[in-house]
């Protein structure tokens, strides 16, 4: 399905004890399907925040938010965010730690992957041997692995990635680099980072916030 | 605190028994106090009474009956409360009233009320129920945000949030609170026996061995009871716990699960 997602005039402020503090003032911001978009800026300049209501998780201040669909006809269908699919790898990893990563899969798949797809395609981010161990036990770079399996896997629209790179090591990247590319083919991909060189290898457009 | 090896603790058992009958050889009076030798003997000449296992069975069955009833509607009214604030709100101050009536009143009145014979299935229920039913609410109120936040996103069904994020949220509280609930069970429910004593009861031979000042037979049901609420407690936590690997999916997978 093709279509763009349009954040107009968007704003965004936080009240704290000496005061609110704003996040962003007008943002104007226009997502294509398809298309790979690297988010960048200083902490503190609102890029999880932008994902949270990106997902419907969080509601701006003021600004609109829609989704445009083009027609065959010169009007062109708009509809809410809620409309779309999205997945999401958070900040954490968000995963069920009693559970095998086979199940944590399972658990947002449904019944669309058997239980033997599902550990083929985790066997290409992770050692077999992991799959059939409850999370708990995992390395934090291999929860970070289940974690940005479960987005690719579950079918969606777009994905959005907040750092999803984090305590993974330089090997384990490029191949998780080439998994994300491989499985996002088609979909809207978002990913925050501070690290230019993986917007380079994801082939991200650029986009800085604050 | 470093827990001692098997062989320490049978020692450190052994002395207390050693100085238990040492006590006794002291005291030497039979009504006051008896020794672990006098129990024992006590102890084997009620084995081949069929009425000692009657009143076991039937102690066991009115306490699990209440205890089981009350755990399942503990789950089921702590989960409503749950869902619905006002359930929550409405039952407080039952529950904070159930907390703070002693066990003693409650079995004066159950016994005006029932009479004696299901005395202990409604004072077992009436321990056991306010325990499970506020850690089952705290449980779910425990349950992680950021999962839910995760299965919100991700479009989970309602089912495979309760098997996958509530349920493990859920079960350390239950398993605390029913290592709790199983002792206070048995302590009131025999408590209860011994106000009502209903026929074939463990409370009723308390109160027997109290008439006839058999203090021999007081110690000896005493370590009956400890020993069935013991295995009752071993065997129900066991159950818990088998429960909660199948709905992990361990014992379902070949191999066995690295620890």
């Amino acid at each position: 399905m093709n279509f763009q997602i349009k954040l107009e005039h968007f704003s965004k402020s936080y009240k704290t004890e000496h005061g609110t503090l704003p996040v962003w003032d007008d943002l104007n911001l226009t997502l294509e399907s398809g298309q790979t978009y690297g988010l960048m800026g200083a902490s503190g300049s609102g890029k999880t925040t932008l994902l949270r209501i990106l997902l419907g998780l969080e509601a701006a201040d003021a600004g609109s938010a829609k989704v445009v669909v083009p027609s065959a006809g010169p009007t062109s269908q708009t509809s809410p965010l809620s409309s779309l699919h999205f997945t999401a790898v958070f900040q954490e990893n968000r995963l069920c730690e009693p559970f095998t990563p086979i199940d944590n899969i399972l658990l947002v798949t449904g019944p669309r992957f058997s239980r033997g797809e599902i550990c083929s395609e985790l066997s290409r981010l992770l050692p077999e041997e992991s799959l059939s161990r409850s999370v708990s036990t995992l390395s934090g770079g291999m929860k970070r692995r289940v974690a940005i399996a479960r987005a690719l896997l579950t079918s969606s629209d777009a994905i959005l990635m907040d750092e999803p790179f984090t305590g993974l090591d330089e090997d384990t990247k490029d191949t998780v680099i080439a998994y994300i590319k491989e499985k996002s083919a088609g979909k809207l991909l978002l990913v925050t980072t501070h690290q230019e060189e993986d917007l380079t290898l994801l082939g991200a457009e650029l986009l800085r916030l604050g | 605190m470093k827990r001692a090896t098997p062989t320490r603790r049978i020692l450190i058992i052994l002395f207390w028994v050693i100085v238990w009958q040492i006590a006794s050889l002291i005291i030497r009076n039979d009504i006051l106090f008896v020794g672990p030798a006098q129990v024992v003997r006590s102890l084997f000449l009620l084995l081949p009474d069929p009425d000692f296992w009657l009143s076991i069975a039937g102690s066991f069955g009115r306490i699990t009956l209440g205890f089981l009833t009350a755990f399942i509607l503990g789950i089921a009214i702590g989960s409503l409360a749950f869902c619905i604030p006002f359930v929550k709100e409405l039952l407080a101050p039952l529950i904070s009233l159930s907390k703070s009536i002693p066990v003693a009143s409650f079995v004066i009145l159950a016994l005006i009320w029932i009479g004696s014979a299901n005395l202990s299935v409604l004072i077992s229920f009436l321990v056991v129920f306010p325990m499970i039913y506020v850690n089952t609410i705290a449980g779910l109120e425990s349950t992680d945000p950021k999962l839910l936040e995760m299965a919100h996103v991700f479009s989970v069904t309602t089912l495979r949030r309760i098997r996958y994020i509530y349920l493990p949220a859920l079960l350390p509280y239950l398993v605390s609170s029913c290592r709790i609930a199983l002792g206070m069970s048995w302590k009131s429910g025999i408590a209860a026996e011994v106000i009502g004593i209903p026929t074939h009861s463990i409370g009723e031979h308390l109160y027997m061995a109290k008439i006839y000042l058999a203090t021999s037979d007081v110690f000896a049901w005493t370590i009956v009871i400890i020993l069935a609420s013991a295995l009752f407690e071993h065997l129900f936590l066991w159950l818990i716990r088998t429960a909660a690997s199948i709905s992990e999916g361990k014992s379902s997978r070949k191999g066995g699960v690295m620890r």
